[in-house]
């Protein structure tokens, strides 16, 4: 009854023969007979007759239905069938069974005895696989039930398992004797504890086994998504590095953001986005390090979470940008005119206050000695700041280097400090267990 | 002055060695590439000065610390500066932390600083120091013993401004104090940071299963 691929030409190349599917999306009972008809081009209603006309043949057709259900993968078509439809095919599927009983009852009265029983067992066993079904949409949980089985779901296995168990007990039952049933049970359920006493290593075993291969999956993957990460980032930097060998400002440069980049990869990975204030300003940091090639090294203690609600927990956002865009000032400001390869920036958040640092050793300025109309640099840091109640300092020496001492009082209490990650949130159990990821689960401080 | 390089990457020991070789006063007599290796290496060539590679396979700096006598000084040179890392080797007893990042010149200014009995602080180490002082450490560790442990204002002041990024000698004009004084108080800072939680340090290993 499978459908044989037609002769092929030996040697040829494999014509693209699209593969026996069922139905998935659009099937009554195992949706056999609609994947049979899409794949031979017919209309389903004669797929579905013949499956009843074969019945006939004392059941040949449900045992070919059941076959095809086992051997054929399901599909992933989506449409459902209309209520006609389903209601002419269960209405096939009953006169199928019932064509099977009775022929099997007309030509030889004892054969009916099993058949029929059988035909009990084969409707029990259709209703559970149907719900085990893996071509059945939806999420799957254990043993591949769906993950929330409803009430019709467990009402359909219950139903069927009971009528596979009926089936089978009148088929044994027409053999044997009811007053040696007891002792048959006993015999089974003992036999029953003694295979499962006796294969208790072997299931250790295969759980151990089962267990191994996934952390060994897990393992592997793991290893597979850091290569993946290093061929896009480190690999592709250092190519672009080679290339470039003769430019040192570029090759500093990309090696920069590339350092920055993986550290953050490797250490950072769990500090929250854009409203905390350590990880805005290293965002800062990284941005004028790329945009005027110089080093910024920066240091944050304590951390402040904006506010943008105004819900009086965490800096207020005016706040928050003003502290931002200042320190960027002073960090432009120090990369253009300072002329030092390195700048330092320094924050910490007190329950009072936030103050926030950058400092260069370059050539330095006179503060005093600027002409009036050439101050709006250093107004557009301090004035920034004022207008939110804070205040800057500019604090310079020919020679010595320039500090920008910025400072910005809190007004929300204190008590707004973001949540620190608790030390005992280990990465996935199975990672792997080398030194380096221990450094993971922190963000830096 | 004799130091020791241990490092798991050959190259970077080879790098380290070349850029050594060029301060006259300094020479390096021996690296080693694991724990173990590195534990007999330093009792068998007594160094002056260890340059400690924070993570290796078997262990890491703590790993050699703790295995090692307390004889020669250990400076870490690691390529993380995670605040975990940064406070378990110093913990461990570590004079100095840098990163690798770090040039020859300073590298060799900074052994010769632990040589003479002084902390190396970068403003990194500073900063999580005060990080951890304050209570706000990413790492988290049991209330401090305050007689023993607590701060002095001036140790907080100077620290304040290593982590601002100062040189010992900006902090000790700014501070109008010496830069012996200055030392001293960075001195405190670690020697304070490090015994104030031996135990705290032995759990953290414990809870990482490092021990």
């Amino acid at each position: 009854m499978l459908p044989a691929p037609g002769p092929e030409p030996v040697g040829a190349p494999m014509p693209e023969t699209p593969r026996l599917v069922r139905r998935s999306g659009g099937r009554v009972v195992g949706g056999v007979a609609g994947g049979l008809a899409d794949h031979l081009g017919v209309d389903v209603i004669k797929v579905r007759l013949a499956f009843v006309l074969l019945s006939a043949l004392v059941g040949a057709g449900l045992v070919a239905y059941g076959l095809l259900w086992i051997f054929t993968p399901g599909g992933a078509d989506a449409a459902k069938p209309t209520g006609d439809e389903r209601r002419q095919a269960i209405g096939l599927a009953l006169l199928g069974l019932g064509l099977a009983v009775t022929v099997g009852w007309l030509f030889q009265g004892t054969a009916a005895n099993v058949i029929a029983p059988i035909v009990v067992v084969a409707v029990g066993a259709a209703l559970v696989w149907r719900e085990y079904d893996v071509a059945a949409p939806g999420p799957r949980a254990l043993f591949g039930l769906p993950a929330r089985p409803s009430v019709v779901t467990w009402s359909r296995i219950v139903a069927g398992a009971t009528l596979i168990v009926v089936g089978l007990g009148v088929v044994v039952l027409a053999r044997i004797d009811l007053s040696s049933l007891g002792s048959a049970l006993i015999a089974v359920a003992v036999t029953l504890v003694g295979a499962g006493l006796l294969t208790v290593p072997l299931w250790l075993r295969m759980v151990r086994a089962l267990n191994a291969e996934r952390g060994a999956r897990i393992r592997n993957e793991e290893r597979e998504e850091i290569a993946s990460h290093l061929h896009d980032s480190v690999l592709q930097t250092l190519a672009l590095i080679q290339r470039q060998a003769e430019d040192p400002q570029e090759v500093l440069r990309l090696a920069r953001s590339q350092e920055r980049e993986l550290r953050k990869w490797l250490f950072d990975d769990t500090a929250p986005a854009q409203s905390s204030l350590a990880t805005a300003l290293r965002t800062i940091a990284g941005e004028v390090e790329d945009q005027h090639g110089v080093k910024v090294t920066p240091v944050t203690v304590g951390d402040v979470a904006m506010d943008p609600g105004d819900t009086g927990a965490g800096l207020p956002k005016e706040h928050f940008t003003a502290l931002l865009g200042a320190t960027r000032e002073a960090l432009v400001n120090a990369a253009k005119h300072a002329d030092v390869p390195e700048i330092d920036l320094f924050a910490e958040t007190e329950p009072h206050q936030v103050s926030i640092f950058v400092r260069d050793r370059g050539a330095g300025f006179d503060v005093s000695a600027v002409p009036a109309d050439r101050r709006g640099v250093a107004k557009s840091i301090c004035a920034r700041v004022e207008r939110r109640g804070g205040t800057a300092v500019i604090d310079s020496t020919l020679g010595r280097g320039t500090e920008v001492r910025i400072v910005m009082p809190r007004t929300d209490s204190g008590s707004s400090e973001p949540d620190e990650v608790e030390g005992d949130d280990e990465p996935a159990a199975a990672s792997v267990p080398d030194t380096h990821s221990s450094t993971r689960d922190h963000p830096t401080g | 002055m004799r130091v020791f390089l241990v490092d798991d990457h050959a190259v970077f020991r080879s790098g380290v060695r070349a850029e050594l070789s060029r301060e006259t006063d300094m020479e390096v007599v021996g690296e080693a590439g694991a724990v173990a290796e590195a534990v007999a290496g330093i009792d068998a060539a007594k160094p002056d000065v260890v340059l400690l590679d924070v993570h290796m396979p078997d262990g890491g700096g703590v790993a050699v610390l703790s295995g090692i006598a307390t004889g020669p000084v250990c400076l870490a040179l690691s390529v993380s500066d995670a605040a975990e890392d940064v406070i378990a080797v110093i913990r461990a007893g570590a004079r100095g932390y840098v990163t690798k990042t770090i040039s020859g010149a300073e590298l060799a200014d900074g052994i010769r600083r632990v040589a003479g009995g002084d902390a190396v602080f970068s403003p990194r180490l500073a900063g999580f120091v005060l990080d951890s002082f304050t209570g706000r450490s990413p790492v988290p560790e049991p209330p401090l013993d305050p007689e023993l442990d607590s701060l002095t204002p001036r140790e907080l002041e100077v620290l304040r401004l290593l982590a601002r990024g100062y040189t010992y000698r900006e902090i000790a004009e700014s501070l109008f104090i010496s830069v012996k004084t200055v030392e001293t108080h960075a001195s405190n800072v670690l020697r304070k940071t490090q015994q104030s939680n031996r135990n705290a340090l032995t759990r953290w290993a414990h809870r990482r299963r490092i021990e």
